[in-house]
């Protein structure tokens, strides 16, 4: 029974593995030999392909725009979330509750991205990075301020209180209570958001159609297209994007697996 | 608050705005919004112009990923915290990782190993001498939405297990234990223990399933772009090809009726879901 059950699940984490393995080992191999996509081994390893794909695909530069929009996506969506939870989680007027179930509202709300573009137009945002960035933010407020809130709602209100005795006013509790007591879900919240905000696709889609401005994502999709007979680029250029969010993961593994439990565990 | 002003402004707003522009002709011809009524909704309803094919294979979509993660997600998490399996934390990694990757990278994989004639999946069944199981894939109209299915529950159910994983954790021992003393079996401890445990957050989870679901767009825009015809065309990539096609009043109807459509569901759901929580 026990090996039995063994087997299947290696099996199953096969079926897991063996598409990137594909991809991966395809990405080393010449055109012709990548004609037919299998799972052996390249007979001769070709590493130029990457240097071509970085070459032809701008990967460098789709790179640094991804890691941008990223990172300062991520750290306005952190600041704008830790003021905005420890808020509303304390001090819960009825107008505060009210600007909670207004904002976590957009958990399931889907984006109107019609509409969208012409508020876009109208703030002149549009092909901008700092307009993706404010989209990025607007659309990852919800979820997260849902994990901050309930964070918030586990710190004893007594640490506030003693605070407060102390002589601490409303801004320096914020500092130097709140803020301290949050970094673990900040750090969750901020690499949430920075993995999403780098796969992210649509935005981009819609919203940006100067090609020096690409993230990664749409990059590839691009170079997909033009190269679609030359497996072995595609696979390179695929590899290559996949990289660095799966060096993250390895990385931030941890905060990735108990944030993306936070948001559906209530503990 | 700018957490309000920036979500408002760029989230709700466009919300607000599209029902209104709904009801007219706005488009990228002329500057000029005419007031049309309800046009465009009997448009959407009318049946001529595939419309009601979208929204269906949008519900289909959602019904069938949603079974599909739940039920493959739960007997994962099953396998993967009994104590015979070997090297579980790696295999669970494993089967998680997709999770980490773009929806559009997880497209193009499986495009190219999809494909009909050089595709990876082909050639490995014609190596296994199965060739007469090799299909087109995503250009069949009977089997590129199950295939498009398919991939999205490769890519989701890692989430789903690890959550479920999660929740088998925090179930104490000492049931177990009792219903172990009782004479429980296996099936028997995870039918009347873990799984009625394990429902608040089953429910999470479908709910969010459920409105990711409804929104999908990526993975179908990434592996058939809706098509072959329109056999895998949702909401979404149907609201992104009026859009392009500059026809701006169809695309903010179809995603207004997605916008109430989600909001009727996620208002019933929570609903169902009050009286529950306080009981458990």
């Amino acid at each position: 029974m026990g090996i039995l059950l063994n087997v299947i699940t290696v099996i199953i984490s096969l079926i897991f593995l063996i598409p990137l393995l594909v991809v991966f080992l395809n990405s080393f191999k010449n055109k012709a030999e990548s004609n037919t996509m299998t799972l052996h081994l390249p007979k001769e390893w070709v590493f130029e392909n990457f240097q071509v794909v970085i070459e032809r695909g701008k990967l460098i530069q789709s790179f640094f725009n991804s890691f941008f929009y990223a990172v300062a996506g991520s750290l306005l969506i952190v600041l704008l979330i830790s003021a905005a939870g420890f808020v509303l989680a304390r001090n819960r007027s009825r107008i505060n509750r009210f600007l909670y179930y207004f904002l976590i509202l957009g958990i399931a709300m889907p984006i109107n991205n019609v509409t969208l573009m012409k508020v876009m137009k109208l703030t002149h945002l549009i092909n901008t990075r700092m307009g993706m960035i404010l989209i990025y933010a607007a659309i990852n407020i919800p979820i997260s301020l849902f994990i901050i809130y309930g964070f918030v709602g586990n710190i004893p209100v007594e640490i506030d209180e003693a605070a407060i005795i102390d002589g601490c006013d409303a801004k320096n509790l914020l500092v130097r209570i709140g803020f301290p007591l949050l970094v673990p879900v900040m750090v969750t919240i901020f690499v949430l958001n920075f993995m999403g905000i780098w796969n992210d696709f649509t935005i981009p889609l819609y919203y940006l159609n100067n090609s020096e401005k690409w993230p990664m994502t749409l990059a590839v999709y691009n170079f997909f297209g033009i190269f679609e007979n030359q497996w072995n680029l595609v696979c390179a250029d695929i590899t290559l994007t996949i990289l660095p969010v799966l060096i993250l993961f390895v990385l931030a593994q941890k905060y990735i697996v108990g944030g993306v439990s936070a948001g559906a565990v209530k503990e | 608050m700018g957490a309000v002003i920036v979500f408002t402004v760029f989230f709700f707003l466009p919300g607000v705005m599209g029902l209104f522009y709904s009801f007219t002709n706005w488009n990228s011809m002329s500057d000029e919004v005419k007031f049309v009524g309800l046009k465009n909704i009997m448009k959407l309803f009318s049946g001529k112009y595939h419309f009601d094919q979208y929204i269906f294979n949008t519900v289909k979509f959602t019904v069938l990923t949603m079974v599909t993660k739940t039920v493959v997600g739960i007997l994962l998490a099953l396998l993967l915290t009994s104590s015979l399996i070997r090297l579980r934390s790696v295999q669970r990694m494993i089967i998680f990782s997709p999770q980490v990757m773009s929806f559009l990278i997880v497209g193009l994989v499986f495009k190219s190993l999809l494909n009909p004639a050089t595709g990876f999946v082909n050639n490995a069944l014609r190596d296994a001498g199965l060739g007469f199981l090799a299909q087109n894939w995503l250009s069949d109209a009977k089997l590129a939405l199950y295939s498009v299915i398919a991939v999205d529950t490769w890519k989701g159910v890692g989430y789903l297990m690890i959550i479920v994983i999660a929740g088998i954790n925090g179930i104490s021992e000492s049931y177990y234990e009792a219903a172990k003393i009782d004479g429980a079996g296996f099936w028997q401890r995870t039918w009347s223990i873990t799984l009625p445990l394990l429902r608040p957050v089953i429910i999470n989870v479908s709910v969010l399933n459920l409105t990711y679901g409804l929104r999908v767009f990526d993975i179908i825009y990434s592996l058939t772009n809706g098509g072959p015809g329109h056999a895998t065309e949702v909401i979404n990539t149907a609201v992104y090809s009026e859009f392009s096609k500059g026809n701006y009043a169809m695309g903010t109807t179809l995603s207004s009726t997605l916008f109430i459509f989600v909001m009727l569901i996620s208002y019933f759901l929570l609903k169902a879901m009050e009286p529950k929580e306080n009981t458990l």
